[in-house]
């Protein structure tokens, strides 16, 4: 604040001396100086309502911000206390290691954690592999032009395609075409292909990341393109790449209407086998309690407990993911 | 004035476009074996272009053109018929900002090496030893080889990067401002090794510093707006220049 009055100070020293060589070398009168003098004072006391109007709205711009962000931590909280107020009744050993009984109002949903486990990593092994190839192609390798910029239309267009559109592709596509039947790889593959543009986003984002510096140390000691892609670039991406990977096994693992026509069942009391079986799914099983039981009100626990133990489930995988990036993050800085 | 037989690398009417501006004109320059030639000029006179030019860096920008000849051992690199690869084996570079890779010491060095197809895990170490001894670096680093890099000190960095250059046994090394991210004692060190490394080395250095230039460089060429204005003798450059805008330009007239 002292810098910029004295500055504004120096400003005004400056004109008034610009005013007083105008007058061709003319004595600068002392009346001019005053009337300076004044023009300043007033300035000073316009600065000062300034910077208070200023520091005022700078207050509520900050309060707001702030409220923006609580909200989010906020909407979390709520849901987690409902789904735990409503649901840890439910929760007990055999709710989470036995199949559902009595027409699914007794019994536990082994199957149903059991099968989102199962189409969940298999997305992930299914897009994982395609969409850090893809991020590379066009990240490292495509030239920029009307082919890339239509990769990138329809990459951003399937992000924003409906859930129930993928479901109805898989269905037609990998049950009926493909003849997969509804089964884990039809309902896996539908997964992936939703969980793709994350993934390509995400792991673009983190090569974008990767100073070029490191390009070009490697390229200079005689390394091919793809050297120093697989030796220096993709280390140095992992960690970002990782966060795509969590980014999209969460959606995956959430998503109700892709499996509803592609892998999951009513009931089915027995586990998998094969990538050819059907599955029960816990976010289907939601689904299925709580609109297509034929008691809806007996089993509201179970759909509550049912629910939280999804969030758990995703909440865990991200867990794994986060220390096995930070993991990586801290091997890549501190040596071995 | 220079001595004909001794010249490592050579450029023959080189330009460079950047898509349609020219950022290098018809530049003929040689460099000798075994000296240290400088690449002086003020900003954006095409000094960093030149030396990417020599090891093909530029090959990287999409809209950049070459025309003319960079000679390696009488060979145009720029032949279709000449790998990039392998040019950039024989000629090494430093970059401005040490960009050791997040890797350990032992693997930044090891690195070179082991994208060139050297599996041999003695031969790795020996020459690990070698490039880090000819930076000056073993001494310190001898005992913690397996720590990351990213611990070292800037200068210690800076070494590594030349330590690393020096292990694929280039014939020319190519130095971007390589102590202008320094401090003055690492910057010394640096200097200091370029008088050691140029008995082994042919050693071309852009540098701001002019200072720098006639205290490390046998060679200086100066070149103004993407023109080689002048080029001779250290010595003479900076006590007797030719062209009144050298003289200019080292005394500190514009740039």
């Amino acid at each position: 604040m002292l810098e910029k009055t004295s500055k504004n100070h120096r400003k005004s020293i400056a004109r008034s001396k610009h005013i007083a060589r105008d007058r061709s070398g003319a004595k600068k009168s002392s009346s001019q100086v005053l009337s300076s003098k004044g023009a300043m004072a007033d300035k000073k006391k316009e600065g000062h309502l300034l910077r208070r109007g200023r520091k005022f709205s700078q207050k509520i711009v900050f309060v707001l911000l702030r409220l923006a962000a609580a909200v989010n931590g906020l909407v979390l909280a709520i849901i987690v206390y409902f789904l735990i107020k409503n649901g840890w009744r439910a929760i007990n050993w055999t709710f989470l290691t036995q199949a559902p009984r009595d027409s699914m109002t007794a019994g536990g949903i082994l199957p149903c954690i059991v099968g989102t486990l199962c189409i969940a990593l298999g997305a992930i092994v299914v897009a994982l592999p395609i969409g850090v190839a893809s991020a590379i192609y066009l990240h490292e390798y495509a030239r920029p032009g009307r082919v890339l910029r239509l990769i990138r239309l329809g990459i951003n267009n399937l992000a924003g395609v409906p859930s129930v559109i993928f479901g109805l592709f898989g269905l037609a596509f990998f049950v009926t075409w493909l003849k997969f039947g509804i089964s884990i790889l039809a309902g896996a593959l539908t997964l992936g292909a939703l969980s793709l543009p994350v993934i390509i986003s995400a792991s673009e984002e983190a090569l974008r990341s990767v100073s070029q510096t490191y390009r070009e140390a490697s390229l200079a000691l005689g390394a091919t393109k793809w050297q120093t892609i697989y030796k220096v670039v993709l280390p140095a991406a992992l960690p970002g790449i990782l966060t795509g990977a969590i980014l999209g096994l969460s959606r995956a693992a959430g998503e109700t209407a892709p499996i509803m026509f592609t892998a999951a069942v009513f009931f089915s009391p027995n586990l998998p086998h094969s990538i050819f079986d059907k599955i029960m799914a816990l976010p289907y099983h939601i689904y299925v309690l709580a609109t297509a039981g034929t008691e809806i009100e007996k089993t509201r626990h179970l759909q509550y407990g049912t629910a939280l133990v999804l969030i758990i489930l995703v909440l865990g995988l991200n867990l794994c993911a986060i220390i096995y990036r930070s993991r990586l993050r801290r091997r890549m800085h501190l040596g071995r | 004035m220079i001595e004909q037989n001794s010249i490592r690398m050579a450029t023959r009417r080189l330009s460079f476009y950047y898509g349609a501006s020219r950022a290098l004109h018809d530049i003929t320059l040689d460099f000798s074996a075994n000296r240290v030639t400088a690449l002086i000029g003020p900003s954006g006179c095409g000094k960093s272009t030149l030396l990417r030019c020599l090891n093909r860096m530029n090959d990287l920008i999409a809209v950049g053109r070459v025309e003319g000849e960079v000679l390696l051992d009488g060979g145009n690199i720029y032949a279709p018929a000449v790998d990039v690869v392998e040019i950039r084996q024989c000629i090494g570079m430093v970059f401005q900002k040490p960009n050791p890779f997040p890797k350990t010491i032992f693997d930044n060095v090891a690195y070179g090496l082991r994208v060139n197809g050297i599996k041999d895990k003695v031969i790795i170490a020996e020459r690990v030893e070698q490039g880090l001894q000819q930076a000056a670096l073993w001494d310190e680093v001898k005992d913690r080889l397996q720590d990351s890099a990213l611990g070292l000190s800037g200068g210690q960095q800076q070494r590594l990067c030349i330590a690393r250059a020096l292990a694929v046994e280039p014939e020319v090394i190519l130095m971007d401002e390589p102590a202008s991210a320094l401090d003055p004692i690492a910057t010394q060190k640096i200097e200091e090794l370029l008088r050691q490394l140029k008995e082994l080395y042919t050693i071309i250095i852009v540098t701001h510093n002019m200072q720098q230039a006639a205290r490390v460089s046998d060679y200086t060429a100066f070149l103004y707006l993407g023109e080689l204005i002048e080029f001779n003798e250290t010595e003479k450059i900076f006590t007797r220049p030719d062209k009144k805008q050298t003289e200019d330009y080292i005394t500190g007239r514009f740039g």
